[in-house]
């Protein structure tokens, strides 16, 4: 079965060909990073007119990539939540006309289900259930994955997700955006060590995440330094920063995975790419006996493929959607309206 | 040569198939903007009322622009997703125009008036020349006392339209005495209206490669003012 699949949740266009839910046939990704760089962040309206603008354009290349036209199609995929409802908007109205076309299927995918079935296009042997640390610009989340379709949330953030603290840290770092790779980039050359930020962990056996006390933290730090005349090294506080945050998602990950009782732990979304948070996660997976799972960069970030995996047993368990499928800003995971 | 034209311009959603000869369909929902939710069944209703399939559009048309800029979006996309879907042309045009030629008329001037936010409005000033309609301004984006100012430059009748109407035609009103307001029922945007305009474009051969295709804003975003 092969699915055409679509994501314009945020700020990437993508269209990809996935077959039976494993193969990656083709993956096209037009990234509007450089547009809203200037802005500091993702300007949703922005993102929204180059979705509008970029699409066809992206769909025809993944086809041109896989080798085969929108005939050879089974099911039009495509992201209905959560993401920015504008942008969201584009990739829905775009697969429900081409769906009904081509009288094939359209099957909406939970962005965050999207992340987690990476795994799948990356690990073809894996399967459920396995716990999936998932950490992105907009979501900081535990989830067990029970099977295809039953997927269980640990725990999330209270605040700021993961990725969202990393981006403002970033900025005030002067390292501007996207603030993950920025800060990954500038802790190589720091002290890990050289400021002792808060852990939080909340309260005794949560398994929830809360990232605005440190991003305070790191604020209080740069304003005390500036009032005082301190010398800071911006290098020091991007390593300080980072170790914090993933000590705490690597932590909270093995008290889940203990608590669940699973063998197999995978991460996904955009900030599973940090190489501390890898490093860092390996480590723990070894001394604690599970088996990690991580998908290869470009499947981390917002990618079709990713949907086009998840859609494919989405379609397998009847869930296809109908016409008056929308676009869900808040969509939990779990839940398809 | 059949026409399948979308307006989701403003609050109203509008779809219609027209031909050469008639007008085979038209639906128009004008309550709440919950287009992207409604669009696609109302399409896949209005083919199956009037016999047809979307396989029988021969040409797709869509309103580009001024209006709400999400609404504009899902009917862009949904237009264009129709035609890389059946490898059919796609022909956009102008949401004012299509507005205007709600009321054809002989003698006159056109005013399509919609609320644009922040005391603005998409605007322009149309008339028919020998059943052509014609721009006397093109379309824009004014604060409303210059397009009043405009307007009081015209002689004869000018006919004013669209959803800026309940906010600002009592001070258009005050200031232009031979501005009429026209019926509720021509009052709102028609899908009709644009395929018209699209069936006189595929008539003429006015094609482009509808991946060209964007919606026309006539404002940059919030973020790309502020910045400017």
């Amino acid at each position: 079965m092969k699915i055409l699949s679509i994501e314009t949740s945020c700020d990437e266009t993508s269209a990809a060909i996935v077959e039976n839910g494993r193969k990656i046939l083709s993956n096209r990704i037009y990234s509007q990073i450089d547009i809203h760089q200037k802005y500091g962040g993702v300007v949703p309206e922005i993102a929204s007119r180059n979705h509008v603008k970029k699409l066809p354009y992206i769909i025809d290349e993944a086809l041109a990539e896989s080798g085969l036209s929108l005939k050879e199609m089974d099911a039009i995929a495509v992201t209905n939540g959560p993401g920015l409802i504008g942008a969201l908007l584009i990739g829905l109205s775009t697969a429900k006309a081409m769906a009904y076309s081509l009288k094939i299927p359209l099957i909406g995918v939970h962005h965050i289900e999207g992340h987690i079935a990476a795994n799948f296009l990356e690990y073809p042997e894996l399967e459920p259930p396995f716990l999936t640390l998932v950490v992105s610009g907009g979501h900081s989340h535990l989830v067990m994955v029970r099977d295809y379709q039953t997927f269980e949330v640990l725990g999330k953030t209270r605040d700021d997700a993961a990725g969202e603290a990393f981006d403002k840290v970033s900025r005030v770092l002067g390292l501007g955006y996207p603030g993950g790779p920025a800060i990954d980039l500038a802790a190589q050359e720091g002290n890990a060590d050289a400021i002792a930020f808060p852990r939080v962990m909340l309260e005794k056996n949560s398994l929830d995440f809360s990232f605005s006390g440190l991003k305070s933290a790191v604020l209080n730090y740069l304003n005390h330094c500036k009032m005082k005349d301190i010398n800071y090294s911006i290098n020091d506080v991007a390593a300080s920063f980072q170790l914090a945050v993933v000590e705490v998602l690597v932590e909270k990950a093995m008290i889940a995975a203990k608590n669940v009782g699973v063998e197999k732990i995978a991460l996904a979304g955009g900030v599973s790419c940090n190489s501390l948070l890898r490093q860092k996660m390996a480590t723990a997976a070894l001394k604690h006996g599970y088996e990690l799972y991580f998908p290869k960069p470009i499947l981390c970030t917002d990618n079709a493929a990713m949907i086009g995996s998840m859609a494919y047993y989405n379609y397998l368990n009847g869930a296809v959607s109908d016409l008056n499928l929308n676009g869900i800003p808040g969509l939990k995971i779990g839940s398809r309206n | 040569m059949n026409i399948l034209a979308i307006d989701t311009s403003t609050i109203v959603a509008s779809v219609a198939i027209i031909n050469e000869d008639k007008l085979l369909g038209e639906m128009m929902i004008n309550h709440q903007k919950k287009h992207s939710e409604k669009l696609m069944t109302a399409i896949d209703h209005l083919l199956s009322d009037s016999g047809l399939d979307l396989s029988n559009i021969d040409v797709f048309g869509v309103v580009e622009g001024p209006g709400s800029f999400t609404g504009l979006r899902i009917g862009m996309a949904t237009a264009k997703g129709f035609a890389q879907g059946l490898n059919k042309p796609l022909i956009g045009v102008s949401t004012l125009a299509s507005l205007a030629n709600n009321v054809p008329t002989s003698s006159g001037y056109i005013c399509p008036i919609l609320d644009a936010q922040r005391n603005q409005v998409y605007t322009g000033i149309y008339y028919f020349d020998a059943s052509k309609l014609k721009n006397k301004l093109t379309d824009t984006a004014l604060e409303i006392e210059d397009l009043i100012e405009e307007i009081s430059k015209l002689d004869g009748n000018i006919y004013c339209l669209g959803d800026g109407l309940p906010r600002f035609y009592e001070q258009i009103e005050k200031s232009c005495s031979n501005t009429i307001k026209v019926p509720n029922h021509v009052n709102m945007n028609r899908a009709s209206s644009a395929a018209e305009l699209v069936l006189h474009k595929a008539l003429t051969g006015d094609f482009m490669d509808y991946k060209q295709l964007e919606p026309v804003y006539l404002r940059p975003s919030y973020a790309e003012e502020k910045k400017c």
